[in-house]
């Protein structure tokens, strides 16, 4: 069983979203690690660079298979976590307590078009 | 097959050599040079001498599994065993000594082997002419669908963009496509494993450039409504293309062209029997219909009215030659490797063909059908089958039937790639595993007409016990091979601590 | 029924498999290919011949062929190719085998690409390279497509004219489907413009540029300033490499290229009329995911052995299918072989020899040429083992005359000029016989 963290939104992609005030962190959820295996490589943007709800921001590798990151929202990046680019297996260990990219929010209302913990929860198990 | 545990680099000592060349007596040297070009400290090339070479490499090899080591069932990569008479062919010094750019008045032998090697694979196909260019099946593709884009472009049809491949093939076909600049769309397959018609149907149109499809597909079935789907496709006027990596079960049975494809691909390593070479060199010809010969690649070899060869659309031909060289090549798709292809292959594939001849092709691919179905009717009670009917050269199991998870130290049960393991301690070489992606644990096994039914019993044998020490000891499985110089590679760790080249402990420590 | 060395099966077989199977004859494991694609008359294909008349038919086909001695090179140069190579690359456990998929079985396999890799760099001066590729033409033609990926998505190539016409022409094709614009940088000196280089950089949106390290003229190009004029433009540069010459001259890593690609026929490959023959291609680390074909990487067992295996895996076309920058699923690996087993045998010294005697020879065979009076210098600049000169008198009279002394020399180039190569096989009584065949022609 793959857990999800009340507080925290979903996308059908499985990233999460934490917003803190005009911030979204953006991370991958432990269904999506799990499902993708040891993560070797993790392909991230520059901050500064525009990302758009929908579009592909960077990409996970692991040995046998590369997934799209999609982001859940809109705006600029404002920070690309550093750890990952030598410690990706961070995302395996810890998918909640790693996010990703920081992402200023140029709409905050698409968060809330993303599902909450227990619709995503209802969502995987479909 | 023992474990060594040596690189070349590590048998290197300062001063030691390995060569012998021809003393010509010449003072001058490249130290001549001006500094600023030449390099400031050699390569560090390992110095060593010529029993350490070969003591090396013969050690190498023996950790090394080829076709003449054993059966290697490995589903659509067709590894027949590699006729010894081709080798012996490919090596003869002369053939080797040629210059690709040597006159055409000069090379009369190796030109006619193309022109025959043309014939005869255009007899087997049903096609019309081939280009030999293609070095590999993948190479053969992109080529194929450069003809077809040229096709469309020079008719000023240029909105044909789309290529329809289905959900069974090769992952080659749809990354081809993409380097060609085509798009991508995916057919499904029926619940028969077949190209789905009805599903097909709304996607043709204007806008499609053609169809990639192999057959027998990758399940080893043959798309039994090929003659609907070519009407349908030309209808709308797109053209077939053939992926003949799955030709062997129908040479000597039926002939691509004549289903309605205008272009395929052959994988003379596969099919016409030359080796592997541990993943090429291979040979990926190209074989169009009538009308899409004016865009077969350059350069090409021809037969001249006067009764000999020649070769034309040659890159940078001589300027006094530069007209002549370009007749008739106009409307070429172009270049696509750099000179004739890999002559020594298709020098193999031609012996091969002659020993095969007229008499042996009749039973070729029939008697790789007939071992396939063996090997399928009876491990079906061992492994799941999850289409039923008869196959061609190859055919897919979806994993163990019992894959013995109550009894597993971790509940889970013995996969595909554990069975493909534990082969490997039985002296076999593995299936292909997880392909195609319509199943989850496929294992896909082609063993090939050149296989005896004692080496097959072998197999099946082997392959039965393995089943029943999955049901019974699984761990067994998951922690197979037992046997073998090395066990399990730690691959996660090889892609995150990426070391892709030697470095030398003492003066790289890293 | 079956009768033929390559069919084990006796009519007992057959009968006993077909029983099992179920069905009744071997057309019962067709009946669902639709009767009117069957072909059920003979093909017309010669009668099957026994091995000794294979080898009959060869040896007559080999003897209209002339055996030559090669003073041409032009991406095909016939340098000596140690016993040793032929010998260990035709072990069977080498050549029969496939891809390394199975790690625990291809050991032999993986070992030896990882060498072939480190050589690969060695010569180059790269950090990274891949398992190998089908020709130096291709492999230019990748770098050309890998060029946008790695420039986010620039979408022009610079490529030298002073590159082999077989290399412009496969760049072409590939640049041409998969829609890459081209631009062209002329010649000027027999060398890649600088000058017309900063001015095609200027206009922007340039993915990469492309120029030889030793040119088609024969000429060794002096790239000074070429790396940062061409990153200040934020393009990548791609150098393509005669890799027998870079024992001896500046690397493509010297240069500051990003991305080294060329033929390694010259590593102890046989000329074979073109074909097999081996591209490579090295780049550095920061450009190692978007670099195709396979890689292949060191790691340990299970139980802590030193072991390699294909590695990267995520950038291939089988997993990323046409999402992949390429298509190549497979490298020209017996060939990688050959360059390594080669360069095992050559080491250092042999390779710094090697490029000696054919510079050696080359430059007495121009010297000697120039003496006849029927050629003019063209360029005057440094050159290897390959060179132009004008001729005075016509090409079809020089070339025949020296074909029929059994020489291959002189081949025209678009130009009108002619070129020589001369590698360490070449004697100076082959030269100059050479000469006095040019002096009476």
């Amino acid at each position: 069983m793959s857990k999800t963290i009340e507080g925290l939104r979903y996308s059908e992609d499985h990233e999460w979203v934490k917003v803190e005030g005009g911030t979204a962190l953006i991370g991958i959820t432990d269904f999506a690690q799990s499902s993708l295996g040891d993560i070797t490589y993790a392909d991230l943007p520059e901050a500064g660079d525009e990302v758009e709800a929908g579009e592909e921001f960077g990409a996970l590798e692991s040995v046998k298979a590369s997934s799209e990151l999609l982001s859940p929202v809109s705006g600029k990046v404002t920070e690309v976590n550093a750890d990952l680019e030598n410690a990706p297996e961070k995302i395996n260990e810890d998918p909640y307590g790693t996010w990703i990219i920081k992402v200023e929010l140029s709409d905050p209302s698409q968060v809330e078009s993303l599902m909450d913990a227990a619709a995503y929860e209802e969502f995987t198990n479909k | 097959m023992k474990y060594y545990d040596k690189l070349i680099f590590e048998l290197s000592k300062e001063g030691r050599i390995g060569y012998s060349l021809r003393k010509n007596g010449w003072t001058a040297s490249t130290d001549s040079i001006p500094a600023g070009l030449r390099r400031p400290v050699p390569a560090a090339l390992p110095q060593v001498s010529e029993v350490d070479v070969v003591r090396h490499y013969t050690n190498l090899s023996q950790m090394n599994f080829g076709v003449d080591t054993g059966f290697y069932p490995l589903g659509s990569c067709t590894m027949k065993y590699n006729p010894k008479i081709n080798e012996e062919i490919a090596g003869m010094k002369g053939f080797q000594s040629l210059h690709p750019l040597q006159p055409a008045s000069t090379v009369q032998g190796a030109l006619q082997v193309y022109y025959e090697m043309d014939k005869s694979l255009a007899e087997l196909t049903g096609m019309a002419h081939f280009t030999f260019n293609p070095c590999a099946g993948a190479h053969g593709e992109l080529t194929g669908l450069m003809i077809m884009r040229q096709y469309h472009l020079l008719r000023g049809d240029l909105k044909r963009t789309k290529v329809i491949v289905p959900d069974s093939a090769h992952g080659t076909n749809p990354a081809s496509a993409a380097v060609c600049g085509l798009d991508v769309v995916v057919v499904k397959s029926n619940a028969d494993g077949l190209v789905d018609v009805e599903d097909l149907k709304p996607l043709l149109g204007d806008d499609v450039a053609g169809i990639m499809m192999t057959n027998p597909n990758t399940l080893g079935l043959f798309e039994k409504e090929i003659l609907e789907i070519a009407e349908l496709v030309h209808g709308c006027g797109g053209l077939l293309y053939y992926d003949g990596a799955n030709m062997n079960p129908l040479l000597g049975v039926a002939r691509p062209g004549d289903m309605g494809f205008d272009i395929l691909h052959l994988n003379l390593h596969k099919s016409f029997s030359t080796p592997h070479g541990g993943g090429g060199p291979g040979s990926g010809p190209v074989g169009v219909c009538e009308k899409l010969v004016p865009y077969l690649p350059v350069p090409r070899v021809v037969k001249t009215s006067a009764g000999s060869f020649a070769v034309i659309g040659r890159a940078g031909a001589g300027k006094s030659n530069a007209a002549k060289n370009a007749e008739g090549c106009s409307e070429s798709a172009g270049e696509v490797s750099g000179f004739l292809g890999n002559f020594l292959v298709i020098l193999r594939a031609y012996a091969y063909i002659l020993m095969i001849g007229k008499q042996n092709v009749k039973l070729l691919g029939k008697l790789a059908s007939l071992n396939a179905n063996y090997v399928k009717e009876i491990l079906k009670d061992s492994y799941k089958l999850p289409i039923p009917s008869v196959c061609k050269h190859e055919f897919v199991f979806d994993g163990l039937i019992d894959d013995g998870a109550s009894k597993a130290s971790d509940g889970k049960g013995a996969t595909t790639l554990d069975v493909a393991k534990r082969l490997l301690d039985y002296g076999f070489h593995a299936p292909t595993i997880y392909f195609p992606l319509l199943f989850h644990q496929a294992l896909m096994i082609e063993p090939t007409e050149t296989e005896s039914k004692e080496t097959l019993d072998d197999f099946i044998d082997v392959m039965k016990k393995i089943a029943v020490e999955a049901a019974e000891t699984p761990d067994l499985l998951k922690t197979a091979p037992h046997n073998t110089p090395i066990s399990r590679p730690d691959e996660v760790r090889a892609a995150r601590h990426t070391i892709l080249k030697y470095q030398d402990e003492e003066t790289n420590p890293n | 029924m079956a009768n033929f060395a390559y069919f084990p099966h006796t009519d007992e077989d057959i009968r006993q498999m077909l029983e099992r199977i179920g069905v009744s004859s071997l057309d019962d494991l067709y009946s669902d290919v639709p009767e009117t694609v069957k072909h059920n008359g003979d093909y017309d294909l010669p009668d099957a011949m026994s091995e000794d008349e294979v080898r009959e038919y060869f040896e007559k086909l080999d003897k209209k062929d002339e055996k030559l001695k090669v003073f041409v090179g032009q991406g095909a140069y016939d340098h000596y190719a140690p016993s040793v190579v032929p010998y260990i690359t035709s072990r069977s456990e080498f050549l029969t085998a496939y891809t390394p998929y199975q790690a625990e079985i291809s050991q032999g396999t993986l070992r030896y690409i990882f060498e072939y890799q480190s050589m690969i760099c060695a010569l180059t001066g790269m950090d990274v390279s891949n398992a190998s590729m089908y020709d130096g033409p291709t492999a230019a033609a990748e770098a050309v497509k890998m060029a946008p990926a790695c420039t986010k998505h620039k979408t022009r190539v610079l490529i030298s004219e002073t590159l082999l016409p077989n290399v412009i022409k496969v760049i072409e094709t590939y640049a041409k489907y998969h829609g890459i614009e081209l631009g062209y940088i002329p010649v000027m000196d027999g060398h890649t413009s600088p000058h017309h280089m900063r001015a095609e950089l200027s206009k922007g949106d340039v993915a990469g540029v492309v120029v030889p390290s030793v040119n088609r003229y024969g000429i060794i190009e002096d790239l000074t300033g070429f790396a940062e004029a061409i990153h200040e433009e934020g393009g990548i540069f791609i150098e393509y490499c005669d890799p027998s010459a870079l024992a001896v001259l500046r690397t493509p890593g010297e240069w500051g290229a990003d991305i080294a690609v060329g033929d390694g026929q010259s590593l102890g490959i046989p000329l074979s009329f073109g074909g097999p023959y081996v591209g490579f291609m090295a780049c550095k680390n920061g450009y190692v995911r978007k670099m195709p074909g396979r890689i292949v990487g060191e790691t340990v067992d299970s139980e802590g052995r030193r072991c390699f295996c294909l590695t990267l895996q995520a950038r291939e076309q089988h997993i990323r299918r046409e999402k992949a920058t390429s298509n190549i699923c497979s490298n020209e690996s017996l060939m990688a072989l050959y360059v390594t087993v080669y360069l095992s045998i050559m080491g250092p010294q042999g390779m710094k020899e090697v490029n000696d005697q054919s510079y050696a020879a080359s430059h007495y065979l121009h010297d000697e040429l120039l003496k006849t009076g029927k050629f003019e210098e063209v360029f005057t600049q440094p050159f290897l083992k390959e060179f132009v000169l004008k001729p005075l008198i016509p090409v079809e009279k020089l070339q025949m005359k020296l074909l029929d002394g059994g020489f291959f020399a002189g081949l025209e180039t678009e130009e009108g000029y002619v070129t020589f190569c001369a590698t360490e096989r070449r004697t100076k009584a082959e030269i100059d016989e050479l000469v006095k065949l040019v002096k009476e022609a």
